[in-house]
């Protein structure tokens, strides 16, 4: 079945089966594979995209589902030239060791920064709870995403 | 120029490409006319393999192939133990696929190989199988009862018992004044790793190389294992390591996919590659853990040991496999922990089930015998009316004493000494962090409907396994360095922590360490992988070496281009001065290379205090951390920063174990926890409140960094120090936590219980 939507930015066309989900076709089809798959049943979140400014698992959503959407991965959460405030957080806070979840965690913690910029520690860890790390115990992860409030306010104030 | 990377907080070189989703997992790679794989495994329990007919399969459009026992002539090769590779235990080591029999759900029966994996999947549902189902056997008891066996010839499913001997136990009890005896279990836990593991392999028919992907922990033993099943010389295998999305010991031990998947590269000429799903990952990765101890413990009345004696038996599934008698080892060697005991006397005994195979799961027999120890620590100190710091004060292992030896083990005749420290300043520092005094008040109070209850407890933990390691250091065409390990990564931060080693051993700025591989087979000439935390401690050594041998490489080859004593050499930034303001750039030296090594027998023993203050809902069984604090003593530590998330990561883990992990099965055998909706890991809302110090008072004596093997302190003591919480907090029930993990459920029976103990003494 034909499906077009933007992701990144970008407008996409692609000829997928009906049942492919959309993390399989952003990776098999769009090289996008920065999105991972860790269950492929809900539960893990490492497979979190951001469509329509909602984090979504794209495990749980079919491709064809997201006809005319817009579809943001880590890789359009990120640039060349640097970290981004979120990222440069994770990396001082030790927020990820082998980096398999990250890009589940900086998707769903952009989605909530960028709804929820003055969230608290609380609201940071009960929205995370969606999303599993095995390496980091998670404690670091939270004080990253507390210290890249601060940009999402500005951004939030501009 | 001075360099101070080794103790300094360097942030991680890995984490610019892990946060932009720029990482190269294994499932990430794709080659042209790239076959899928996909596995059909078995649903049964315990049965005869009768016959599999995979015509239908094969009818579907887009399958290839079908694989079985059937395709490999000489008969599936049985995969050979890495570890403890006793003749004990050859006939209960595992076929590649299963033949014959199947001993375990998740047992691979058969492998599709097709255009995608939805197609692969249509096709093994159209395999017909004829399994002639026998009783299972699913736990220690039963298997002990022997009433089915797994491997008839063996006439036992009992494959070893493993002695821990020290002192004459039996005569330290005959005399003792004080015995107490308990029966006490661990539930089965499994590393699981968020990137389930895969494998990709390529082979070149007209080379005649194979080039294995998806590599890790220990590349080089499992190329040796590889070369020898599938008929091919050991260097015309290259294993790659890519990202590894963890491993936690489970994954990289060598497993049947390890074959199966390079065998259908090689039967088809394609590239074949193999992800698992997390349904499999459950069932078909290692599992371990899981433990029944019944143990008694001797003591004089002002609480010191005097002994420690019992069985230990542990369920460690189907086969054994690659390091599977690591944790039923360790469960006896290392039962008395931090503490001294003169008189040890512990059989563990491995019993085999149909159930997945047991490998090891970090921490391995140490989480377990630490919750064994303390749980009877807690249960003697309240007996004998003395307070459980003191009891413990009075145990714990000091300076003075080291090395200390550890009970002795056979048959593999396991000798083991701890190298330096003083156990007590942990313990000190702890409850000092922790505020012990002034959380005592509130032990066993009833506050806002919560029991409030504090627990501590010690550990040590082992590392730096040998007998090697090697590293490669190499100057690159741009004049840059590049370092070459034959340790893995498994996600734990060694290209950031050996780039500091590098710089300051060759006194060179950290940019200058341009490039770190690790793991993959070609690098460097032998390599010995990532386990017992030994990847700092070892390969951080032979960095040294290296380090040493090419300086003098560049010296002497500068010396000779500048026609000058090799003494007036000095590297410096991006070039080479001699003397009289003679220099050259290193790019000129490019190529240039030298390997070093460090070999090495003995242990590191880092050490440490975990303290907890938890609540307790005595209606619903939830347990709650208030304040959680570990100090665990390192020796040196090269990155605080990353060694700050091991602990932290580790921990959590064990609390994940203490708590929530279970895996499950029926009586039939079948598998019951197959999503991580019935598997519950911790999640960021579990456990907020967690603090780690680390201290340096004793580095290690065994190596020339001082450093200790700190990566799994954090999962050993959690056990223990949860369940004696619960019991602090019930002491009022006078409910007495034996097994682990504390799920609601085990919590609520315990005070149900125990109100039925209180209304019968009542009547």
């Amino acid at each position: 079945m034909p499906v077009q939507f933007t992701v990144n930015g970008k407008a996409v066309a692609v000829a997928v089966e009906a049942r492919m989900t959309l993390a399989d076709c952003l990776r098999q089809h769009l090289q996008l594979t920065g999105t991972h798959l860790g269950c492929e049943h809900g539960v893990c979140g490492a497979c979190t995209v951001i469509v329509d400014g909602d984090a979504v698992r794209s495990c749980l959503m079919l491709a064809v589902q997201a006809e005319g959407a817009s579809v943001v991965t880590v890789e359009g959460l990120s640039n060349d030239a640097g970290l981004t405030p979120l990222q440069t957080a994770f990396r001082k806070h030790h927020a990820l060791q082998c980096g398999f979840c990250t890009p589940g965690f900086i998707t769903t913690a952009h989605a909530l920064l960028s709804e929820e910029p003055y969230c608290d520690a609380d609201r940071i860890r009960e929205v995370l709870s969606g999303n599993l790390c095995r390496c980091t115990g998670y404690i670091s992860i939270i004080d990253a995403v507390l210290e890249a409030r601060e940009a999402y306010q500005k951004a939030a104030a501009e | 120029m001075r360099n101070t990377f080794i103790g300094s907080p360097v942030e991680r070189r890995e984490d610019l490409r892990f946060l932009r989703g720029r990482g190269t997992y294994v499932d990430d790679l794709a080659p042209d006319h790239l076959l899928h794989a996909v596995i059909l495994r078995s649903a049964v329990a315990h049965g005869l393999l009768l016959s599999v007919d995979a015509t239908g399969a094969l009818q579907v459009p887009g399958v290839h192939a079908v694989i079985t026992g059937k395709d490999m002539p000489d008969g599936p090769p049985i995969i050979p133990m890495r570890l403890q590779p006793l003749p004990e235990f050859r006939p209960f080591e595992q076929p590649v696929i299963a033949h014959e029999k199947v001993r375990y759900v998740g047992e691979p029966i058969a492998v599709v190989l097709a255009s995608s994996i939805a197609v692969g999947e249509d096709a093994l549902e159209r395999i017909v199988l004829d399994i002639e189902a026998q009783p299972a056997v699913t736990s220690s008891d039963a298997a002990a009862r022997g009433g089915s066996l797994l491997f008839d010839q063996a006439g036992t499913n009992r494959s070893l018992v493993f002695e821990a001997r020290k002192g004459d136990a039996d005569a330290a009890f005959r005399d003792a004044p004080y015995v107490r005896r308990e029966r006490l279990r661990v539930g089965r836990h499994y590393g699981l790793t968020m990137e389930p593991r895969g494998v990709m392999a390529e082979w070149d028919a007209a080379s005649g190389r194979l080039i294995v992907s998806g590599a890790a922990k220990v590349p080089f033993f499992n190329r040796r294992i590889l070369a020898k099943q599938i008929g091919l010389p050991e260097h015309t295998i290259d294993m790659v390591e890519n990202d590894v999305g963890g491993g936690y010991g489970a994954r990289g031990e060598f497993y049947p996919e390890d074959f199966l998947i390079p065998f259908a590269a090689r039967l088809t000429g394609r590239p074949v590659k193999w992800i698992e799903d997390r349904r499999e990952n459950l069932m078909a990765m290692n599992h371990a853990r899981e433990c029944e101890a019944d143990i008694e413990i001797a003591c004089t009345p002002d609480g010191t040991i005097l002994a420690l004696r019992g069985e230990v038996h542990t369920d460690m599934g189907a086969y054994m496999r690659t390091n599977g008698a690591v944790g039923a080892r360790n469960v006896c060697q290392f039962m008395a922990g931090p503490y001294r005991i003169a008189h040890i006397k512990l059989d563990s005994s491995l019993w085999m089930t149909n159930k997945t195979p047991v490998g090891t799961y970090r921490g391995p027999g140490r989480f377990e015998s630490n919750f064994f120890i303390e749980r009877m620590i807690d249960i003697a100190a309240a007996d004998l009316g003395i307070d459980r710091i003191a009891f413990r004060r009075r145990n714990l292992i000091t300076q003075a004493e080291q090395p200390y030896p550890v009970a002795t083990v056979q048959p593999t005749d396991a000798r083991d000494e701890y190298d330096s420290g003083d156990y007590r300043t942990t313990l000190e520092r702890c409850l000092g962090e922790f505020g012990w005094d002034e959380k005592a008040k509130v032990a066993g109070k009833l506050i806002d409907g919560r029991y409030h209850g504090i627990a501590v407890g010690c550990f040590i933990e082992g590392g730096a396994a040998g007998p090697k390691e090697s590293a490669r250091l190499e100057i690159d065409a741009d004049g840059t360095i590049s370092v070459h390990m034959g340790t893995s990564s498994v996600g734990q931060g060694v290209e950031t922590v050996f780039a500091q080693i590098a710089a300051d051993a060759l006194e060179l700025p950290i940019e200058r360490i341009r490039h770190v591989h690790h793991g993959s087979t070609n690098t460097v000439s032998d390599g010995y992988g990532a386990y017992h935390s030994r990847s700092t401690v070892m390969g951080g050594s032979a960095l040294l070496d290296a380090a040493g041998k090419f300086q003098h490489a560049i010296r002497e080859a500068s010396a000779k281009r500048l026609e000058c004593d090799a003494s007036a050499i000095r590297i410096e930034e991006d070039k080479v001065h001699g003397p009289g303001g003679a220099s050259f750039p290193l790019a000129e030296l490019a190529g240039l290379s030298a390997e070093g090594a460090f070999l090495n027998k003995r242990h590191t023993y880092s050490y440490g205090t975990h303290a907890a203050h938890i609540t307790v809902d005595a209606k619903l069984g939830h347990v709650q951390i208030v304040d959680y604090v570990v100090v665990q003593d390192v020796g040196r530590a090269v990155n605080p920063l990353t060694l700050r998330g091991q602990v932290i990561g580790s921990l959590v883990q064990g609390l994940g174990g203490a708590l929530l992990e279970q895996l499950q099965y029926d009586e039939q055998g079948q598998f019951l926890t197959g999503t991580l909706a019935d598997y519950l890991l911790p999640t960021a809302s579990d456990f907020p409140n967690l603090r780690c110090i680390v201290t340096e008072d004793y580095p290690s004596p065994i190596n020339p960094l001082g450093v200790k093997g700190a990566g799994e302190g954090g999962i050993i003591a959690p056990g223990g120090v949860m369940a004696n919480a619960v019991a602090n907090a019930l002491q009022s029930f006078g409910a007495q936590p034996r097994q682990l993990p504390l799920t609601p459920g085990y919590i609520w029976q315990l005070v149900q219980d125990a109100e039925a103990r209180r209304q019968a003494a009542a009547e």
